[in-house]
């Protein structure tokens, strides 16, 4: 398979929010490159009358009542935020 | 050239349940103090695994049945990548390409915007109807924004319509009806003030007769039912503009200033619309047995057009009293109550025009729903059944149903108390009639002379001798009586 493109990279990397150097950029190419390889190995299998599934565990229709549980106190939940006011996250201006 | 407008909508719906989609914590989250309908599931943090709200499944395939839709046995929740504040997972559990419900149609009536017998019935097809979480509030204060998570994780319903739309009056006839029966399954409060139900329009023009696809902008940030028709209205009208001027149209995303009454670029939010969808790994496959799904159907209550088929066909009802009662379950359900005291005793007509005429009248001048009106459907009844037994005239009926509305208390009381009981009995009244005549010598003259309209001020005056509780049919029976003997 080949490469991925320095393009696909960079978009990626907007996506994931991530500011990558022209070095890690080129990094990120060889490694990312290479998981797409390792899982392209996949593909040699014959798939041939097997069924696609979306989960490996032999688990389904796990569901829970409509009923409500204790939450947080509002101090544990906001315990880890960088910043808060007034009850409440506080980050950085987002315009809409 | 002549433009029609191509319109679809999404329109996401906040289901009722007591708690939220993936975690037991509480779902209501208008009005409550910020960030205590939270824990480790909703707020996103490693480690923790979602367990999915069973009630959640059956509203929403309550209401892709309600809307015609086909039932996925085999459903996969998705994740649906993007970074933003009020999202805290860096993702939305949402469901891609196998969504709950799929391919089903709304009805919807579109005449002179009255539901009358005049409208047009339309479908509106429904692609999709499938289930998601809600993102926390944000609240932009001067150079920061707050973030309430309380509505993070609280179960979000999103019904996809095909671009089946042609106008902004279906446009909104569609939601209203979007809204009814959302109301009727009893799934969500579909108040759109409160956020419980939001809209989202695509909207592209092409001309008349064409089959291609213009450019679609998309129009966001409608916050009623008003500003879905407005918005519809401004865009068409922008649009036409442009293409008339031969202007491209540029496919952006509008949002809708109802101050303003215009709708302006929005920067876009995410530059891409690249969300990486994938399975849920940490939900299992959600496998929906057909016997579930028909007892869900089966549980599913009478729906509008059906109950306004069946007020029509048993109560002989107009179409138009059986679309204004069915309207809003609760008012049907009161009118049927009524209906069911009354028995064979009351024509279902007359409790009908109560219902929507004194009663309606009442709520729309007070902003009363139905719910918190104090008058029983039995005393209702009680009073018609009073006019009608012509214990009381129809004055005096409106005077008791006005302290009936104010009080809760029955009609026979009120009637005793006030002393409004009618004057039927000949013998009382003929005196009253007598002395009218004497008082009168002018209009008698009148009358006598051939004047027939003048009896009905002379029958005022009995009326306002007995202070309204004569019966005046017998008034006028007296009158007459009265005047050809002494003649
Ligand atoms: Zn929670």
């Amino acid at each position: 398979m080949p490469k991925l493109t320095l393009e696909e990279v960079e978009h990626i990397a907007t996506l994931a929010r991530l500011g990558l150097s022209g070095d890690e950029k080129e990094t990120f190419r060889e490694q990312l490159s290479a998981i797409l390889d390792y899982a392209e190995v996949l593909n040699r299998l014959d798939t041939t009358g097997v069924p696609p599934t979306t989960s490996a565990l032999p688990l389904n229709n796990v569901m829970r009542p409509d009923q409500v549980t204790p939450s947080l106190p509002t101090e544990d939940a906001l315990a880890n935020a960088p910043d808060t006011d007034a009850d409440q996250f506080r980050v950085r201006a987002i315009l809409e | 050239m002549p433009y029609e407008p191509v319109i679809g909508m999404e329109v996401h719906v906040e289901l009722n349940t007591a708690s939220k989609m993936f975690c037991g914590c509480s779902a209501e989250a208008f009005g409550t103090p910020p960030n205590t309908h939270v824990c480790p599931v909703c707020l996103g943090m490693p480690g923790t695994l979602p367990v999915i709200n069973e009630q959640a499944v059956r509203y929403t395939v309550m209401t892709g049945l309600a809307l015609n839709c086909t039932v996925q046995e085999h459903n996969v929740f998705a994740r649906k990548n993007y970074f933003y504040p009020d999202l805290p997972k860096g993702y939305q559990i949402s469901q891609y390409e196998l969504p709950l419900c799929q391919d089903g149609y709304l009805t919807i009536d579109v005449g002179d915007g009255h539901p009358t017998e005049a409208g047009q019935a339309r479908r509106v097809r429904i692609r999709r109807v499938h289930l998601e979480e809600d993102t926390g509030k944000l609240t932009h204060v001067d150079g920061y924004s707050l973030i309430d998570f309380n509505r993070a994780g609280v179960p979000l319903m999103e019904i996809v319509s095909e671009a089946d739309i042609r106008s902004a009056e279906e446009a909104y006839a569609y939601v209203t009806r979007l809204r009814q029966i959302v109301r009727y399954l009893g799934v969500s409060s579909g108040d759109m003030e409160k956020g419980a139900m939001r809209c989202e329009v695509n909207l592209s023009l092409r001309p008349v007769g064409s089959d291609e696809f213009g450019t679609k902008v998309e129009v966001k940030n409608l916050n009623s039912f008003r500003s879905v028709r407005n918005a519809i209205a401004y865009e068409i009208e922008r649009q036409t503009r442009l293409l008339e001027a031969g202007k491209p149209v540029t496919q952006v995303t509008m949002g809708w200033d109802e101050a303003a009454g215009v709708t302006r670029e929005q920067r876009s939010k995410e530059e891409a619309h690249d969300y990486r969808y994938f399975p849920e790994p940490d939900l299992p496959p959600l496998n929906l047995e057909p016997a579930w799904i028909e007892a869900v159907k089966g549980s599913l209550p009478e729906l509008p057009d059906a109950k306004r088929d069946r007020f029509m066909a048993n109560y002989g009802l107009s179409r138009y009293d059986a679309d204004v009662l069915v309207e809003d379950r609760a008012v049907a359900d009161y009118f049927e109550r009524a209906v069911r005291v009354a028995g064979d005793t009351i024509n279902p007509k007359l409790v009908a025009n109560w219902v929507t005429g004194e009663l309606f009248r009442r709520m729309n001048e007070t902003a009363t729903a139905i719910t918190s009106v104090k008058i029983k459907p039995e005393d209702l009844v009680a009073l018609i059944r009073m006019v009608k037994g012509g214990t009381i005239n129809q004055p005096a009926a409106k005077e008791t149903f006005g302290v009936m509305w104010e009080t809760g208390r029955p009609p026979q009381e009120i009637v005793e108390e006030r002393g409004l009981k009618q004057i039927s009995d000949a013998g009382e009244l003929a005196g009253v009639v007598a002395q009218v005549i004497a008082d009168n010598p002018d209009p008698v003259a009148q009358f006598k002379a051939g004047k027939e309209t003048i009896i009905r001020f002379l029958i005022g005056q009995v009326m306002k001798a007995t202070r309204g509780k004569a019966n005046p049919q017998l008034a006028e029976q007296l009158l007459r009586e009265q005047l050809q003997s002494n003649e």
